[in-house]
């Protein structure tokens, strides 16, 4: 099934629709957070500090009285951005080494697979740690974490894909044809590839989303007064007790998107039939 | 058994010494002179002199490793900057509660995730098999910070069970483990559970049945360990998973512990000592995943015959 | 009365019923064949013997299964598995996946006398060293503390027969239980379970899709095909004389070394799938006698001389 078909059939599961709804108006509220915000995102008003959820302000008022509800549409772009750009440059990369190795096979092969597990041996936090130890906290750091920390899981999917698909006969057929590896690299295998390494990019976003906020919560990730979902909550935490809702909407957000990111995601994998594609490599 | 043992800890050998060459690495890839980033400001020019010729700092980087590693290998892991103390010490002032922490979340994640995991499967296809394994899947995709602020709000400000945070009694614990470990549990449970279905299928389950056997004795007697060796792999391959997990929550928590300590110490850029936790945070991984290797060869009559 | 005996039984599979009215009885110390090639049904025969269909979400739809005078089709599956391994016993088509892979074969032999004769650990390894002698299992006292893949595929195949006579049952179900092995193994095999069926008075049903086989040990032979019963008779006379046509092509073609097991080389075409079972004769597209009557109605078996066969189209009988 075509991937464009696949979107929509998803969307037309009960699993699929309702997280695909949530999924459209994240989107959306990340596009268009300018124009929907009722307050600027960093509008101060020590007057109006900590204030509770209120016909004024939705979703109640941090410790210098900006405006929740009009944060977490910020912090959508914010984190959504970081997180889908990190994710996509994490898929290209991961699609590349994957590729040269399956392709080539031989020493190449070992030696990107071996750089590959060591990276696959520890948890994206630790990794993302290091780089950040290097780099420096703030935003760019983390969308170099994110890149590099999940880029292990796209490069051995690909590379098990292309190992697949280079015995299958047309592929062979192809190559007795005379075509060149470039060719056949990127005419036939990669587009075939693609698939279920974008799928797994799809599903990572999610789990990129909450180490950006976890990064962030750390105070390692974007940095005041850009309102990332785990950044706002930094801040908050020292209100926790008085203003709970810091704490309580912007985990909310993030786990809206990332449970529908999940249940569409996995409505997807059942549309196209990748299941079992997905867990090679 | 021994020879296996050997063997892995030389594969492991590569894997440790990227890992240390990357931690040795952190301070001289960040900008500046790396004898910034290990002395306090304000240090006297002895005391720079002293520590360029202890890591050798005029010679090649590979010659710095090496005697950095030495170093790191005997015990001495730097001074600190911020705390001014021997890295060494700080470590294991932190380490036990982080060991606490770890080592509880991994045993709760593997009982309860076993035990939910095997229940689902012996009632697969039924309300408690969808509803229990959708529930925690579902915790499990969430942030653990967000999940540790959460409890903090509902079972220690809101219902006053347990302490808010730190480390100074038990019931502390409780908390921190729930929060590292529901993701544990799911993934524990959802391995659980496949496992036992897969091994169900297998043609000597009809024989065991054949036998005249009950199902519930087949299915808690047999098929148990046969379910268990994939759970023993996963521990094993993400132990440092649950660890990473652990860093987290010892942060939201206001426990000491390596991950409080690792990530404190990023934001005052305390080079010394972010080099010192994650070294122990590296290591830590690599013995999960040994540990879990052999355990699943003391398991498996098979991959101990394959490994002699 | 027979120790068992099989009316018209129906099994069902979902929307499915790939086996319908079958019928066999036999007595003790005597083997009965089953023979067809795959998809015939006689493996789902096996397990409604055993009380296994759940297992593949299976069910006895009607028909009747008597075991020493006890009803078993459609009973509480709890009076079934108390006859299993105690007084019924199955012996599996693959000795190499059929053996729990992570216990030593003693320990599964020891299980069922200890579960069944209520043995103690000591006496139950006592009875399966004996056991394992009785099946030629040299060195048994090694043998028995081996795990699985330490040992040959014939040498697992006897640890399984081992492990079905543990219970010292009066029925034996044995499905193909030679296929896996080497040819050479294969007749072994088959002459110790026609030994073990004289000594001890057993019955053993003997599925196989080897005619070979079946001369070598079956009293009576019962030839399925797709589900229902092409011909049943003694197996003298059905080698002399076969009736169905389906009958002799398998005789015709008695499996030779190296070919792919459930296959047939000498009938062209396949069993048909249990989706498109024709309303009519089921081996009409396959039967070289087929007329239009076969493709029009299914034939009821008839009774010709022995044997009972379910053919328009007879042999031996002209048109």
């Amino acid at each position: 099934m075509a991937i464009g078909t696949a979107l929509l059939s998803a969307a037309r599961t009960p699993r699929g629709a309702p997280a695909a709804i949530v999924l459209v108006g994240v989107v959306f509220a990340a596009i268009f957070a300018d124009r929907l915000a009722p307050y600027a995102y960093d509008m101060q008003s020590l007057m109006q500090a900590n204030l509770p959820p209120s016909a004024a302000h939705l979703l109640g008022t941090d410790e210098f009285g900006r405006d929740l509800f009009s944060r977490i549409l910020h912090g959508a772009r914010i984190s959504l951005g970081v997180a889908v750009t990190s994710i996509g440059a994490s898929v290209a990369l991961g699609l590349v080494f994957g590729a040269i190795a399956g392709y080539a096979g031989g020493w190449a092969d070992r030696l990107l697979m071996a750089v590959v597990d060591l990276t696959w041996a520890f948890p994206e936090i630790l990794i993302a740690l290091v780089l950040i130890a290097i780099l420096g906290p703030g935003l760019g750091s983390t969308a170099v974490a994110i890149t590099v920390g999940y880029m292990a899981q796209f490069a051995r999917l690909a590379r098990a894909q292309i190992i697949a698909l280079k015995g299958e006969t047309y592929i062979e057929a192809t190559v007795g044809l005379g075509a060149g590896h470039a060719h056949i690299l990127l005419r036939h295998l990669v587009p075939n590839a693609l698939t279920p390494v974008l799928v797994a990019g799809m599903l990572a976003t999610g789990d990129a989303i909450v180490l950006e906020a976890t990064l962030g919560y750390f105070g390692l990730g974007a940095q005041p007064p850009l309102p990332s979902w785990g950044a706002m909550m930094s801040a908050g935490v020292g209100q926790m007790f008085l203003a709970p809702w810091v704490i309580v909407f912007p985990g909310l957000a993030i786990a809206i998107t990332v449970v529908a990111i999940n249940l569409y995601g996995d409505a997807l994998i059942d549309a196209l039939q990748i299941r079992n594609r997905l867990r090679e490599g | 058994m021994l020879g296996y043992f050997v063997r892995r800890l030389i594969m492991l050998l590569p894997v440790f010494l990227a890992m240390s060459a990357i931690v040795f690495l952190i301070v001289h890839l960040v900008p500046g002179d790396p004898i910034d980033h290990m002395l306090q400001i304000g240090a006297s020019a002895e005391r720079r002199q002293e520590l360029a010729a202890k890591f050798g700092l005029d010679r090649p980087l590979v010659v710095q490793y090496a005697l950095w590693l030495k170093a790191a290998l005997t015990g001495d892991l730097g001074e600190a900057i911020i705390l001014k103390q021997p890295v060494v010490d700080l470590i294991l002032a932190n380490l036990p509660y982080s060991l606490a922490l770890g080592l509880s979340a991994l045993l709760f994640s593997t009982v309860v995730g076993v035990s939910v995991g095997a229940a689902a499967a012996y009632f697969a296809g039924s309300w408690f098999d969808r509803v229990v394994m959708a529930g925690i899947l579902m915790g499990s995709m969430l942030p653990s910070f967000w999940l540790g602020l959460l409890m903090i709000l509902i079972f220690a400000v809101e219902l006053g069970l347990f302490p808010v945070s730190g480390a100074r009694s038990w019931d502390a614990l409780v908390l921190p483990v729930l929060t590292v470990g529901i993701g544990g549990v799911a993934l524990i449970a959802r391995v659980t559970r496949a496992a036992f279905v897969e091994v169900a299928q297998q043609d000597f389950v009809t024989l065991l049945h054949a036998k005249g056997l009950t199902r519930r004795r087949i299915f808690f007697r047999h098929l148990v360990r046969h379910a268990l060796m994939p759970v023993v792999t996963i521990l094993g391959l993400k132990v440092g998973w649950i660890l990473g997990g652990a860093v987290t929550v010892e942060y939201v928590f206001a426990r000491p512990g390596l991950g409080s300590l690792l990530i404190t110490s990023l934001g005052q850029r305390d080079y010394p000592v972010v080099q010192g936790c994650l070294l122990m945070l590296g290591m830590g991984v690599m013995l999960g995943t040994l540990v879990g290797d052999l355990a699943q060869a003391a398991m498996d009559p098979r991959v101990r015959d394959r490994m002699s | 009365m027979a120790l068992l005996e099989v009316e018209g039984l129906t099994i069902g599979i979902g929307r499915f019923t790939p086996v319908q009215e079958i019928g066999f009885s036999l007595d003790r110390g005597a083997v009965l064949g089953l023979v067809g090639e795959s998809g015939s049904g006689k493996s789902l025969t096996a397990m409604a013997l055993m009380g296994l269909l759940p297992l593949i979400r299976g069910e006895v739809r009607a028909g009747s299964i008597v075991f020493d005078g006890v009803e078993l089709a459609n009973r509480p599956a709890e009076l079934h598995r108390r006859l299993r391994g105690r007084r019924i016993a199955l012996v599996t088509q693959n000795p190499m996946t059929s053996l729990d892979p992570i216990r030593t074969v003693g320990t599964q032999i020891d299980e069922v006398s200890r579960l069944h004769g209520g043995l103690d650990g000591r006496a139950a390894k006592a009875r399966s060293l004996d056991l394992m002698e009785a099946m030629r299992i040299p060195r048994a006292a090694v043998v028995h503390g081996q795990y699985p893949h330490q040992l040959s595929g014939g040498m697992k195949q006897r640890i399984v027969i081992a492990m079905a006579l543990a219970g010292d049952p009066d029925l034996l179900v044995a499905d193909e239980p030679t296929t896996a092995l080497d040819v050479t193994v294969q007749a072994q095999i088959v002459r110790l379970m026609v030994d073990l069926v004289k000594a001890r008075g057993l019955a053993l049903v003997l599925i196989t899709h080897d005619m070979g086989v079946v001369a070598q040990a079956c009293d009576r032979v019962v030839v399925l095909y797709a589900g229902r019963i092409a011909e049943a008779g003694p197996v003298e006379s059905i080698f002399a004389a076969p009736h169905h046509p389906y009958t002799r092509a398998l005789i015709g073609c008695i499996p030779v070394e190296g070919q792919a097991r459930g296959t047939l080389i000498g009938i062209p075409g396949q069993v048909p799938g249990l989706t498109d079972y024709p309303a009519h004769c089921r081996f009409a597209p396959r039967c070289p006698a087929a007329s239009a009557r076969c493709r029009a109605e299914a034939p009821a078996p008839a009774t010709i001389g022995a044997s009972r066969v379910a053919c328009f189209h007879p042999l031996g009988r002209g048109a």
